[in-house]
């Protein structure tokens, strides 16, 4: 066992629990060895004790945490036999350690340099300059620009990709023998995670670094791992190499975890005759149709007298939505996505296009009834007002419809919670706090969709979720899309999520579409370089041609833009944009050339 | 975008949660500041319905007398019984602070409820005032007032609510600020709800932890302040005995009679101990972000 | 950063107009003509005409905003009803009292507040916390005036160790002056060190649940470099904040403890002022307290960008 860099033996972690004043374990008798440059991940949903076990290693477990039992080793050290000052050599000098928000895990008021050089100096006794070398010469290798004035900022003025990569230099600075990541790049872009993962995997082999990375995304840990750990509850339900555990896995959570991952049991099935009772009459037109919309915000000014800075969140986008269908918008932080849901059911204001809807103009004086139109948001824990009972929450949504009697609007509500089976009975006198993640979830959709709107926003709807309540959600709104009839607006990043329930996907950067396609013709063969990029850097969990699962990056071929055309990017003039068909529903934004 | 360990766990708590005992008395720090919040206000209801001697009649047979078993608190100057002016002065002095904070978190959360969320103009010129009127720090502005109103209770309730207004304005302005940004009053605001609506339904309900907390602590800088007034002579006229003015006339016998000046300033410590204890546990309760948060006052 | 500063500095513009236009408010509604205070009520209608027109009294009182506004920017704050000083001089010769006594109870405040309060969330839930907080609790609920009052029995009238009441400038007699000062910066500093030592160990909380907090240490760094280089700057600015609302508050003049000391601080002549209807002092007073006040604040508001480089506004 001598070559294990960690081992951890029979760890047994807990914590007091506020309601019951009892010790509640949250690490349940866990075993783990790490061997010297290997990497493994653990894998679990939100309460599996799985970051628990990163900290516990390192001593720093949250005020009320404590080790009831078990060995964790570090080399040939028990760490329970270290004193304070032991432990610190071994803090950062041997195991070093990333954290999920890279916003909050750099410190604000001290400069980067210092950051970086005080665990050197500490630990390896350099001088100042030597340090600051060292610590130019490890931002280079994170390919960080302009290292040395980097080393005078403070972490403010960096992106949270940019401030991911000076931890992780700051941390492999020190070349530590084990590295723990803990949901290292779960508040990041898609494109960015890549990177970031790409450039660690490429540091810790480069320097023999063992990586235990914490993740609950199972495909990324399959992607970069060799083993895998599943956990659930505080307990290993599975552990084994990567590809075992995706072909072969033995235990019964393990599967569940992998028939939950979007894309791995194909599409929900969709009639084709889109919703019950919604006959479309010929020559009828979109439910919803978009043009040339723009929604700018305006900051705040520099002095009283100077123009406010604008920013154009949305850039003359067009789009139309048919009854029944799901749209998808996809894009990252910041392309303008959100804004644009919000522009359509006037929460945020226009400031340049229209928006009909069914026809009607849904200008000032609009004339569609807002229960027409609803919208799920993302975060299931704001989205409720806290101080209202469901039967409340669900009751407002009908309000405004005057024409219903006081009982038909209860048998409403109670139909309503009764289709996200959230029976009244149970739940109706309960309050949002007193439900999990996905309760309130099923919560925002039944307030969303009891007043029987013809089109929902939903923005994010299942991206806080667990991945097992993320598939039970969206086969929720699966069949209460089938039979209600309503179209939708899907906002998410999530480009397996959007595989699985859209009919069709429109590409957002930076405020403008750059493609929109039927979703088969999209995943096919996506056009435009930024759809490829990002369906590029999401693993993605398939069959392979034996049938066994493999994880793998999507590749496509080469795509070369329509003749006489290039593709639209960002820096290009908004007004220089053409949208090309390439296929019938399949149109890329170009520039003439 | 996470699925992290941020979340709570996915299981749901089935039963509500049973609560054997209010939450106040489940903690030390909760039963001792609600105790002696208890016999403050006790009090304050003795001297609103009986007291064991007249607390403003004279009696010059009886003046200076030690603390004894007819007189549990000694008599003043006057002969006056100082058990029976203590009680009599709790009244006084909660009647105005709880007046005074009445009046300052209705009025407050009005101003700031509306200024907040509908922002623009109105935010503006709000703001402008509440900073002007912030500038004057601790009682100034309730000196000020007091110099204009001349010394009574109305004048002290009125003044001390002049000067907490602000402070309240800017809590529920920037606690409506915040809850403006979530999730379910853009709901409200997608099914149709009007503003003002949402603001009443949805808004302002949200914002009454801060604001319970803010009550209380001001209600401990009032009682404060009142009996600060009065000490001066600027707040309630003496025969009426608040705790302040009975502390103010034991100055000028604090040799001869050292219990006079003992019992009143002993009682205004027990009543903002009581308060200040209940506040700290009503805060680790209500709203843990706002630890910290102090009543400014003196 | 500069631009921070600059904009800072011109939004203090408006609070000051705003102030000026409430205290000459203010003064306007107290009671009673000023022209007949002056004159006491021996004079005949003619004088308190004249007397009147030479105020401006009769002309409109936007105008007399204007005039008044224009004397003080001049530095003209009046003349006193009752002495003939004017109230300009006043002001400074009290001023000095009062800077004294609250810049000795500040700094002795915070010297033993902020460790204290960085000690006791570092230690939080331990005896050492609890004392903390429960002395802290117990010096916060003790009025200012009674612990004066009970200072003044226990160590002049009981002990005899201090002068009771009074004041003796320090530059005069050092000794002796130091010796009337012992009592009322102890007053003063006890009730604040409880404000301060509560806001510091809050601060501290907060930041020592932070990721960055636990990075520290995860880096191998001892806990006293945690405490001092991570947790204190960042756990020091917002209290900074509240210790310069506290110093420009008593800058403003202690009236109670002022008073229960009889030192002749700002803080009393504001009240004397009160009481006598000496308005263009109480005036001078609130003017030259709140404007005091705002530019303490403000000075504090551009410190804070030492401790938090992320000023923005």
């Amino acid at each position: 066992m001598t070559h294990d860099v960690l081992a951890i033996d029979d760890l047994t972690i807990s914590f007091p629990d506020e309601t019951t004043g009892n010790r509640r374990s949250v690490v349940k008798s866990v075993d783990l060895a790490v061997k010297r440059g290997e990497r493994i991940g653990i894998v679990g949903e939100s309460g599996s004790g799985k970051t628990m076990i990163g900290r516990a290693v390192l001593g720093l477990l949250p005020a009320g945490g404590r080790i009831d039992g078990g060995r964790i080793r570090f080399g040939n050290q028990d760490m329970a036999d270290l004193g304070p000052a032991q432990l610190r050599r071994i803090r950062g000098a041997g195991i070093g350690m990333i954290f999920q928000e890279p916003m909050v895990s750099l410190n604000p008021a001290l400069t980067i340099g210092l950051q970086m050089i005080e665990g050197l100096r500490l630990h390896a006794g350099l001088n100042r300059r030597d340090a600051e070398q060292r610590a130019v010469e490890m931002l280079h290798r994170v390919r960080l620009p302009d290292p040395r004035g980097a080393l005078e900022r403070y972490p403010h003025s960096f992106s949270g990709g940019m401030r991911q990569r000076i931890m992780l230099a700051s941390v492999l600075l020190l070349e530590p023998d084990l590295l723990i990541a803990d949901e290292p790049t779960t508040a990041l872009d898609a494109l960015i995670q890549k990177e970031v993962l790409d450039l660690m995997l490429e540091l810790v082999r480069d320097l023999g670094t063992a990586l235990l990375l914490i993740s609950h995304d199972l495909p990324l840990v399959a992607r970069y791992m060799e083993r895998v750990i599943v956990m659930r509850h505080g307990a290993i339900r599975e552990a084994g190499p990567v590809a075992q555990i995706l072909t072969a896995p033995s235990d019964r959570y393990t599967r569940t975890l992998l028939d939950a991952l979007p894309g791995s049991n194909g599409q929900f099935e969709k009639d084709t005759n889109r919703g019950v009772g919604e006959t479309l009459p010929d020559g009828a037109g979109p439910l919803v149709d978009v043009r040339n919309l723009a929604v700018a915000f305006e900051g705040s000014r520099t002095w009283p007298w100077s123009r406010p800075p604008r920013l154009q969140a949305v850039d003359d986008v067009s789009l139309t939505v048919q009854p029944g269908e799901i749209v998808a918008l996809v894009g990252e932080s910041g392309s303008g996505k959100t804004t644009l849901g919000r522009a359509i059911l006037d929460l945020v204001p226009v400031s340049a296009g229209s928006i009909r809807v069914d026809g009607e103009s849904a200008g000032r004086a609009r004339q569609i009834p807002r229960h027409a139109m609803q919208i799920v948001f993302q975060d299931p824990y704001s989205s409720l007002d806290p101080r209202m009972t469901i039967d409340t929450i669900i009751a407002e949504g009908l309000r405004l419809d005057r024409s219903l009697s006081r009982a038909e609007r209860r048998d409403r509500v109670h139909a309503m919670l009764e289709a996200v089976q959230m029976p009244s009975a149970q739940f109706g006198s309960r309050f949002p706090h007193e439900l999990s993640g996905g309760q309130r979830q099923r919560v925002a959709i039944a307030r969303a969709l009891v007043s029987r709107p013809r089109f929902i926003v939903a923005d994010e709807p299942v991206s806080a979720l667990d991945l097992t309540v993320q598939k039970e959600i969206l086969a929720l709104l699966a069949d209460l899309q089938q039979a209600m009839g309503f179209a939708a607006l899907f906002i998410s990043h999530d480009m397996a999520v959007v595989e699985e329930i859209a009919d069709r996907v429109v590409v957002l950067l930076h405020g403008r579409v750059v493609e929109a396609a039927e979703k088969a013709a999209f995943f096919a063969a996506p056009r435009h370089p930024y759809s490829r990029r990002l369906l590029h850097a999401v693993p993605e969990l398939a069959f392979g041609t034996d049938g066994q699962r493999v994880v793998r990056d999507r590749r496509y071929a080469e795509s070369e833009p329509p003749p006489g055309h290039v593709f639209a990017e960002p820096a290009h003039q908004r007004a220089d944009y053409v949208y090309v068909s390439v296929a019938e529903g399949h149109s890329v934004a170009c520039v003439a050339q | 975008m996470s699925g992290g360990d941020r979340a709570l766990p996915d299981s749901g708590r089935t039963e509500p949660r049973k609560r054997p005992w209010p939450w106040f008395l489940r903690r030390v720090n909760g039963i001792v500041g609600s105790v002696l919040l208890f016999v403050v206000f006790g009090a304050a209801f003795a001297g609103l319905v009986w007291t064991p001697y007249d607390p403003v009649a004279p009696d010059f047979r009886a003046r200076f007398m030690p603390p004894d078993a007819a007189h549990w608190m000694g008599t003043d100057e006057w002969g006056r019984d100082v058990f029976s002016r203590i009680l009599q002065g709790a009244r006084t002095s909660v009647f105005v602070a709880l007046s005074s904070v009445s009046l300052a978190v209705i009025a407050g959360t009005l101003i700031g409820g509306l200024s907040g969320f509908f922002g623009s103009w109105l935010d503006r010129i709000v703001m402008m005032l509440t900073d002007a009127l912030l500038a004057f720090p601790g009682l100034l502005l309730a000196l000020a007032i007091m110099a204009i109103a001349g010394p009574s209770e109305e004048g002290v309730i009125l003044a001390l609510a002049l000067s907490y207004m602000p402070s309240v304005i800017r809590l529920v302005r920037g606690a409506v600020l915040s809850i403006r940004e979530k999730e379910y009053v853009e709901a409200s605001r997608a099914m149709g709800n009007s503003a003002l609506f949402t603001l009443f339904r949805h808004v302002l309900p949200n914002c009454t932890a801060p604001l319970i907390v803010m009550a209380t602590a001001l209600f401990g800088s009032a009682l404060l302040a009142e009996s600060a007034l009065s000490f001066l002579g600027l707040g309630v006229p003496p025969p009426a005995p608040t705790w302040g003015n009975m502390l103010s006339e034991a100055r000028g016998y604090f040799v001869q009679a050292p219990w006079l000046a003992a019992f009143p300033g002993l009682c205004i410590s027990l009543a903002l101990l009581g308060i200040n204890i209940f506040g700290d546990a009503l805060r680790d309760r209500l709203d843990p972000r706002m630890r910290g948060f102090e009543g400014g006052h003196h | 950063m500069w631009s921070y500063a600059l904009k800072r500095l011109l939004m203090t513009i408006p609070t000051l107009f705003l102030v000026s236009v409430i205290v000459f408010l203010l003064i306007r509604l107290i009671p009673g003509d000023p022209a007949e205070i002056m004159l006491n009520d021996l004079d005949s209608d003619i004088a308190l005409e004249e007397m009147r027109s030479e105020l401006g009294l009769d002309r409109p009182v936007p105008v007399q905003f204007v005039i008044w506004l224009g004397n003080m920017l001049s530095g003209d704050l009046g003349v006193s009803i009752n002495t003939g000083e004017p109230v300009l001089s006043a002001i400074a010769s009290r001023f000095g009292v009062t800077a004294t006594i609250t810049a000795l109870a500040v700094i002795l405040a915070v010297i033993l507040a902020v460790p204290a309060g960085i000690i006791a969330a570092w230690r939080q839930d331990t005896p050492l916390d609890y004392s903390i907080v429960f002395v802290s609790i117990l010096f916060l609920s003790l009025p200012s005036f009674w612990l004066g009052l009970m200072m003044i029995f226990l160590f002049a009238i009981t002990l005899g160790w201090l002068p009771t009441i009074g004041f003796v400038s320090v530059s005069e007699d050092f000794t002796g002056g130091i010796r009337y000062l012992v009592m009322p910066v102890a007053t003063l500093a006890l009730v604040e060190m409880a404000v301060i030592a509560r806001m510091v160990r809050s601060q501290t909380l907060e930041v020592l649940r932070l990721d960055y907090v636990t990075h520290a240490r995860a880096k191998g760094l001892s806990e006293a470099v945690v405490l001092t280089r991570h947790v204190f700057k960042n756990a020091f600015g917002p209290a900074l904040t509240v210790i310069g609302l506290i110093l420009g508050g008593l800058l403003g003049g202690a009236s109670v403890t002022e008073t229960v000391f009889s030192l002749p601080g700002i803080g009393r002549l504001l009240v004397d002022a009160i009481y006598a209807r000496d308005y263009p002092v109480l005036q001078g007073c609130l003017l030259f307290i709140a404007f005091l006040y705002v530019i303490v604040n403000l000075v504090v508001d551009l410190l804070y960008m030492v401790f938090d480089p992320r000023v923005r506004l």
